[in-house]
């Protein structure tokens, strides 16, 4: 840092030192860049299954809106690393992302990006057009690439509502970034064949939220009955997914006791079909 | 004593007055406490150069002054909270850090520089509830005044903050505090601001997340005749109960609740 008198108007702080960028995370570059994720040498030895990795998110277009749902475990290995980890975030009032992969770099991921857009809509006033944050989103990632090559890979799930077309948008990407927007649905982890799979059969165009949801929450437990790092919903600890619906009314994560009724819901009916609803197959 | 010596008195003196004639200049801005948070009132033809500003979760910003002045600090304090609650967490963002901020900053620009700001801010933060608000003030030379309850400042500052006090007491509700300062704002004998004058903004410690709002259009229409009425309410006993608090009213469909409403530039149109 210079002295004072670099800066204009005889101010003495580098914090109004103007980067000409709307962007919080270029003004962190120049202020203090060691608090950017990814900016560590690269490691010696990929770290890979000796960190916690979050896994399984879906997300499906509903009427009017989008819904997003992840499980809540996380794996190093083989090992449970959290059986009720958080990895859908608000990101802002009409936007969430679901995070796979590194589960420390992903959260750190949506913390930035959370600050991202909100300083970009105090800064000019105005919101961020939904393909702006689905770009934004996607540099963050492709700046993360080194780590991901080491083991940190991180993917995101992004979703949000989209004033202009009144509905939801789903976008994906992948360790080099983005954004591939998705039609209908989509999901991500290491769980995700097994939900896509389910998600196909199960999704109808045009549900409503409150069926939107159950679809997913189907999906999350055909991903955990075929996949070691989903986990299933936890009955003896009441641990749910995490569900939240982006709609015109904002973002609105579902409150426990309403998950838990979906997935009792969903369990009674698989109590009598393991596999779970049958697709009329004509 | 060499030709051109001024005295240092003298400088302070002629800066100060320099940077209060700029102030006095504009129209003043009413900052004050209400029974959900903190209201922000400034008489404002601009739809896109903001008086009022949010800066974090629970902080507020309101300036007069020049525009290009306190634009910078309004910049600077967004940075300076968000820097800081991305450092630790989104709690640990205060007004009180933020004035201070300000403050050394302000009062480096005085002793400083040629031409002092011409500007003077509220910073201010709601908290759980009203004993936990606070309203700071600074002025060009960096002082900080811990306000309590009201602010005026800007324009004719002492007669505007006078008659706010005579309309101002604790646990105003939100349309009761706008009409206050819209009398306070409004010079004996003068005519009101209408809604499209006003730039209006709460911190209402009801919301979730981000608690500051910006009221316009109708939700602002709604709440001047509400608190119109309610300034009379000693004469006539008969008032119609209010259905819902203001507040609860819905968004407008598809209008993002923290931006502007009204035309402002996209940018969609090239």
């Amino acid at each position: 840092m210079g002295s004072h008198r670099d800066l204009p108007a005889g101010m003495v702080n580098h914090i109004f030192t103007d980067t000409g960028s709307s962007s919080f995370t270029e003004f962190v570059r120049s202020h203090s860049p060691d608090l950017l994720p990814g900016r560590n040498e690269t490691l010696a030895t990929p770290v890979g299954d000796q960190i916690p990795h979050a896994t399984t998110i879906v997300a499906a277009i509903c009427a009017g809106g989008v819904v997003i749902a992840g499980d809540r475990r996380a794996t190093s290995g083989n090992i449970i690393s959290q059986r009720d980890m958080e990895k859908v975030f608000r990101t802002d009032d009409y936007s969430g992302m679901g995070i796979a992969g590194a589960a420390s770099a992903g959260i750190e991921m949506a913390r930035l990006y959370r600050v991202e857009l909100e300083h970009y809509e105090k800064r000019e006033g105005r919101t961020l057009s939904v393909e702006g944050k689905a770009n934004r989103l996607a540099t963050m990632i492709r700046g993360n690439l080194p780590m991901a090559m080491q083991g940190l890979a991180v993917v995101p799930l992004f979703a949000a509502y989209d004033p202009d077309v009144d509905g939801g948008r789903i976008f994906s990407y992948d360790v080099g970034g983005g954004p591939y927007e998705q039609r209908q649905h989509h999901a991500i982890g290491s769980g995700s064949i097994f939900a896509r799979g389910a998600l196909k059969k199960l999704y109808r165009e045009g549900a409503s939220p409150e069926d939107t949801v159950l679809t997913l929450i189907h999906a999350l437990y055909d991903a955990a009955d075929d996949d070691s790092a989903t986990g299933g919903p936890d009955v003896i600890r009441k641990i749910w997914p995490v569900v939240a619906v982006i709609t015109a009314d904002g973002y609105h994560r579902l409150p426990d006791e309403e998950v838990g009724e979906f997935v009792r819901t969903v369990i009674d009916s698989r109590t009598n079909f393991p596999d779970g609803p049958i697709a009329p197959l004509r | 004593m060499p030709f051109g010596y001024v005295s240092p008195e003298q400088q302070m003196r002629d800066k100060a007055d320099y940077a209060r004639k700029g102030i006095a200049r504009g129209r003043s801005v009413v900052v004050l406490q209400y029974e959900d948070g903190i209201l922000f009132v400034a008489p404002n033809p601009s739809r896109a150069l903001h008086k009022i500003s949010e800066i974090y979760d629970k902080i507020g910003f309101a300036a007069v002054g020049r525009y290009n002045e306190f634009e910078a600090l309004r910049l600077g304090g967004i940075r300076y909270a968000d820097i800081n609650g991305y450092t630790y967490a989104r709690d640990d963002v205060t007004a009180r850090g933020l004035a201070n901020l300000y403050a050394q900053n302000l009062g480096q620009i005085f002793t400083e520089s040629l031409k002092p700001f011409e500007v003077e801010i509220v910073v201010a933060e709601v908290g759980d509830s009203s004993d936990e608000d606070h309203i700071y003030r600074l002025t060009f030379d960096g002082s900080v005044f811990d306000e309590a309850g009201l602010v005026a400042m800007g324009g004719q500052a002492e007669a505007v903050a006078g008659r706010l006090k005579e309309h101002y007491r604790d646990g105003l509700s939100l349309a009761e505090a706008l009409e206050a300062a819209l009398f306070a704002l409004t010079e004996p004998g003068g005519e009101r601001f209408p809604a499209s004058q006003l730039e209006v903004a709460v911190l209402d410690r009801n919301r979730p997340h981000r608690k500051f709002l910006r009221l316009s259009g109708p939700r602002l229409e709604r709440l001047l005749s509400d608190g119109a009425p309610a300034a009379e309410a000693a004469t006539q006993p008969a008032q119609p109960a209010q259905p819902e608090s203001p507040l609860s009213a819905p968004e407008t469909p598809g209008a993002p609740p923290t931006a502007p409403d009204g035309d402002i530039d996209t940018g969609a149109n090239g």
